[in-house]
């Protein structure tokens, strides 16, 4: 361990990756439960299945690939502006 | 006689007064004054007004309705959590300046008419730019200066516009603007920029986070809400505002992903969610609307819990750099509570403030048949989410362990957290109590199992991208590093352009000055030759022959009388 003396539960990897999975079947349980719970459509194709949870996983894949791409446009050193 | 002062007026003059109290009375009056201010406007009822003769014209100094009450609770709601969250801030301008700010602000709100308005407009401006410059390092000094330029352009646009207006109609009544007249054109700027609408935004990425860990928490909840305000009441239903307000949800978050600087990530959040309120006043039904005003409500109490936690972060830890920081739940146990609860309201989770008062203007939107608008709306929900709600707590106090140990935040500030998260909650779990002051009648619930199920999937598909991504080592690494944005025009090209300016008129200024000294020699010469004291002009002529022409000038004047 790293920091020996206060390490905590959050310290140990098998931990997280549990908190992981665990991310992963609360979001399968949401999905299912698309096929139980009527909803109520607002724009018409968001009453497709498990639209929300698909377009919150892309939604934010394309925007961190975007982030990524507009970085290597706008990056400049911390100081840039001070120089 | 204390109820029918204006309570904008109370909390400036508690501001001014501020410094000359003895140290140990300065933070209670400062708690004390908007307290006060709040309890007073409990008590006013919608339809009160205070009007007065000044400069020639009939002012309202104080105009309530359900409008301008509802931001004004807030308002005052923001200055005591301010106010307590600084507590120990004693010496300097910032705890005067931050009173006077929120008071000019508040007086904006109740401002009947448009000169009234510019007055707290430009008020605020100068106090807000203090609260910067407070910090006291020379890059607050510098962004405060960029901060106040912008600032006074905004109420210079709404001094010209006001006037256009009063040129045409006569009246400075501070009612429906619209667009039908250039008059109403320049206020729509003026308060824009307050807004941060895109290209008029980056004072507020710009100056927020240079001020001090209490002065950020200051500055974000007062001079955009005033905007959303000032739009909700000038421009109601205008189109182009729906446009405008989607963009701003949509290009803020991805600055946001990249931003080391953890309170700068939240300026850009600023913009993202003035975006939603700004599309909830395009669409000017009494769901978009109200929604506007209920979002700002909201957002100014998890804002100032996100800024809060984060100035907490930047006192104890020393930074708010991504790049510094990680593994501070360890020392700020509370405050990593507070900021997470804070993110779950910005990210509208079930039972949080952001889920009850978000999806009016998104309903709102979708009814109007606005499909695109709606799915980019749903987008920034999921950027805000990621950026503000997951970045934030995670970069800060989760991720790596920086190995920084400090002490948990001090109580006052704690206190306010406390208070804050509060609030946020319970407005999240009751929103009745939110939806019984908005302007309009509230027939909308937000606890369906359809909204909390979509809003869920939504959010924890999110989390998992984040999650996913990073476990990949996708995931951009936090960087030291300026990102530029549009900002750059002004600092670099147009910085250049000015100095440039000031070169070519400083070499045109000698260029003159060096003909002007030629010319002058040649003057110079000239007189010498002729009015020196030799010269043909300078002699003196005799007493004799100045008798002689009076007296011709007499003789001809009889001569031409008598004619």
């Amino acid at each position: 361990m790293e920091h020996g003396d206060d390490a905590n539960w959050l310290d140990r990897p098998g931990n997280v990756r549990r908190l992981y999975l665990g991310l992963w079947v609360i979001g399968a349980l949401l999905v299912v439960a698309d096929l139980v719970v009527h909803r109520h459509a607002e724009v018409g194709f968001d009453g497709w299945f498990a639209f929300y949870g698909a377009y919150g996983f892309f939604a934010c894949v394309a925007l961190v690939l975007a982030a990524k791409r507009l970085r290597r446009a706008v990056m400049r050193p911390e100081d840039y502006y001070d120089r | 006689m204390i109820a029918e002062f204006p309570g904008g007026l109370l909390l400036i003059a508690a501001g001014l007064a501020l410094p000359w109290l003895p140290r140990a009375l300065r933070a209670p009056v400062a708690v004390a004054a908007p307290a006060l201010v709040f309890l007073q406007l409990l008590a006013i009822a919608p339809g009160y007004r205070l009007e007065v003769d000044a400069f020639g014209f009939a002012l309202t100094l104080v105009r309530a309705d359900r409008l301008s009450l509802a931001f004004g609770y807030v308002f005052t709601i923001a200055a005591f959590l301010n106010a307590i969250f600084g507590w120990q801030v004693r010496e300097g301008p910032e705890q005067p300046a931050a009173l006077v700010y929120a008071g000019s602000a508040l007086a904006a709100v109740f401002a009947g008419d448009l000169l009234t308005l510019f007055v707290f407009w430009e008020l605020s401006a100068v106090a807000s730019a203090l609260v910067i410059w407070a910090r006291g390092t020379p890059r607050a000094y510098r962004a405060g200066m960029r901060y106040l330029v912008v600032q006074l352009v905004s109420g210079m646009l709404l001094a010209a516009g006001a006037a256009l207006r009063y040129a045409e109609s006569g009246s400075l009544a501070f009612e429906f603007i619209g667009l039908a007249s250039p008059g109403g054109l320049l206020i729509l700027v003026a308060f824009g920029i307050k807004c941060a609408f895109p290209l008029l935004h980056n004072w507020l990425q710009d100056a927020y986070p240079e001020a001090s860990a209490t002065g950020t928490v200051v500055l974000s909840a007062f001079t955009t809400k005033l905007g959303i305000y000032a739009l909700a009441r000038g421009f109601p239903g205008t189109e182009a505002l729906i446009w405008i307000g989607t963009a701003m949800t949509a290009f803020p978050i991805f600055y946001a992903v990249i931003e080391n600087d953890l309170r700068r990530v939240l300026a850009y959040s600023v913009n993202n969610q003035l975006g939603f309120m700004v599309v909830g006043i395009g669409l000017g039904t009494d769901l978009g609307l109200n929604g506007a005003v209920a979002h700002a409500f909201a957002d100014i109490l998890f804002k100032a819990l996100l800024f809060m936690s984060m100035g907490a972060v930047l006192l104890r830890a020393g930074t708010v750099n991504g790049t510094g920081l990680g593994g501070l739940h360890k020392s700020m146990p509370l405050t990593t509570g507070f900021c997470m609860v804070g993110a779950a309201s910005i990210s509208a989770f079930p039972l949080f403030s952001g889920f009850v008062t978000k999806s009016m203007i998104m309903v709102s939107a979708a009814e109007q048949g606005h499909d695109g608008v709606w799915l980019v709306l749903l987008f920034a929900s999921a950027g805000v989410f990621h950026h503000a709600g997951i970045k934030i707590p995670f970069f800060a106090f989760f991720a790596h362990d920086s190995g920084i140990r400090c002490k948990e935040a001090p109580t006052h500030m704690l206190v306010a957290m406390a208070l804050a998260a509060a609030l946020c909650i319970g407005i999240g779990s009751f929103p009745g109590l939110l939806y019984a002051i908005l302007p309009w009648p509230v027939h909308y619930d937000p606890y369906t199992a359809s909204h909390v199920l979509s809003q869920l999937q939504l959010l924890i598909f999110s989390a998992l991208a984040f999650s996913w991504l990073m476990r990949n080592g996708i995931y951009p690494p936090e960087l030291r590093s300026t990102n530029l944005d549009f900002d750059w025009i002004y600092r670099n090209p147009g910085k250049r352009i000015a100095l440039g300016a000031l070169e070519a008129m400083a070499a045109l200024r000698a260029e003159l000055d060096a003909m002007v000294r030629r010319s002058g020699t040649a003057l110079n010469g000239w007189l010498r030759t002729h009015h020196a004291l030799d010269g043909a002009l300078a002699k003196t002529w005799s007493t004799g022959g100045m008798a002689l022409w009076v007296a011709a000038m007499l003789a001809a004047y009889l001569i031409v009388y008598f004619l």
